[in-house]
């Protein structure tokens, strides 16, 4: 499974239904998951690709599409 | 040594339901409540201030001590929507409590301020005797500057809340307390001059969700204590849903963590004081366990605060 077909279903786990917005669309404005989600998803994220994200790494931003949080966990690598 | 001698709290009388406040920020009710468990809050009269919502809390608080103010050696006053930048309320509350010359210091600190207040007042009680700790927040007025924002707004309340520390004796002893800052995302949250008050609602989330846990599971660890044990969570009541999430965290059932988010919204710095003092009100007997505190507000600021049963409070306040 590629690195964003799971980030993918991380999402559509934690969302409920599958993910119909393209990778670079936001999560958050198109209302597949709110505030509360997004601190479920960086749990899971963490869990699936051991890695440990520090607070200061903690910024919507980083996590606002597939695509981003794909190029967020590049760069952890 | 210090102990937590009383609690108190004050909430303005008039109440703001969804409905109104739905129809004043062009929401609905169902959104308001989904989003933040909040069914109504408070709003002060136009004739109420941070100062006068502050001295009625510590007179209630005073009372249940059952202590005057000229025992209090020293006043801490937590606020972040304090009417002017300087003098902050804290000298006006020593004077409305009728105990000027008594050092009162402010704490401009949205949120976290009452639980940084009760950390210090457990330093400072052996030094100045009774520490008399008040959080009071008039946060109606400072969210509706213009440009209002719609989440923000619908978020807060107004109340005043206060705690008794004293070196001497109470129902508690203040054990351990863990404070900490980061400055990196201050102005995810924060209250510029002549502007309303914003909130960047998902990084304070993400930040809070991680930071309450992770502080109360260090304070109760280094003190062999297993959140199954603790009593009673007293928190910051933010949001139902955050509270909910630093429940699942700690793996402890929500009903440990007091909440009257419901019916008061976020007070910021004065509702864990106002949240402590309605459990203490239901809970007059001397804790069974353990009691946690905790807050997380705009600085970033967030802390927790340990105080466990204390076996010869209640002969000594007989003799107090």
């Amino acid at each position: 499974m590629t690195k964003q077909a799971k980030i993918t279903e991380i999402v559509e786990k934690l969302s409920g239904k599958p993910l119909s917005i393209g990778p670079d669309e936001s999560l958050f404005e198109s209302g597949v998951l709110d505030s509360f989600a997004l601190t479920d998803m960086v749990g899971a994220l963490e869990k699936e690709f051991s890695m440990r994200i520090p607070d200061a790494d903690l910024t919507p931003r980083k996590f606002d599409s597939v695509a981003r949080i794909e190029a967020y966990i590049d760069s952890r690598s | 040594m210090a102990f937590l001698r009383a609690f108190g709290a004050y909430l303005p009388a008039r109440v703001v339901d969804n409905h109104e406040m739905a129809a004043a920020t062009g929401t609905d009710p169902e959104y308001i409540l989904r989003g933040s468990g909040i069914v109504e809050r408070r709003f002060a009269a136009p004739e109420e201030s941070v100062a006068s919502l502050g001295i009625r809390a510590a007179k209630i608080c005073l009372e249940n001590a059952g202590l005057v103010a000229r025992d209090v050696g020293l006043l801490l006053a937590a606020s972040g929507s304090a009417e002017h930048r300087f003098p902050g309320p804290a000298s006006a509350i020593g004077a409305g409590l009728g105990i000027n010359g008594v050092p009162a210091i402010d704490l401009p600190m949205a949120s976290a301020g009452s639980l940084f207040g009760m950390a210090l007042a457990a330093h400072l009680a052996p030094v100045y005797g009774h520490v008399l700790v008040v959080g009071s927040e008039v946060m109606s007025r400072v969210v509706a500057r213009h440009p209002a924002h719609r989440d923000t707004a619908i978020l807060f309340g107004d109340g005043a809340g206060a705690c008794l520390v004293s070196p001497q004796t109470g129902f508690a002893e203040i054990r351990d307390s863990l404070l900490a800052s980061d400055g990196d995302f201050a102005a995810a949250l924060r209250l510029d001059l002549d502007a309303p008050l914003y909130m960047d609602g998902r990084t304070v989330i993400l930040q809070a969700a991680r930071k309450i846990p992770r502080a109360i599971v260090e304070l109760l660890e280094r003190n062999r204590i297993p959140p199954a044990a603790v009593e009673a969570f007293l928190l910051h009541q933010a949001n139902l849903n955050l509270i909910t999430r630093v429940a699942q965290a700690l793996a402890v059932p929500e009903g440990r963590f007091f909440c009257n988010i419901q019916r008061y919204g976020n007070t910021s710095s004065a509702s864990m004081l106002i949240a402590a003092a309605e459990w203490r009100d239901r809970h007059p007997s001397p804790p069974a366990g353990p009691l946690v505190f905790a807050t997380f507000g705009a600085g970033l600021h967030w802390g927790a605060l340990l105080a466990t049963p204390y076996a010869g409070g209640a002969a000594d306040l007989l003799t107090c």
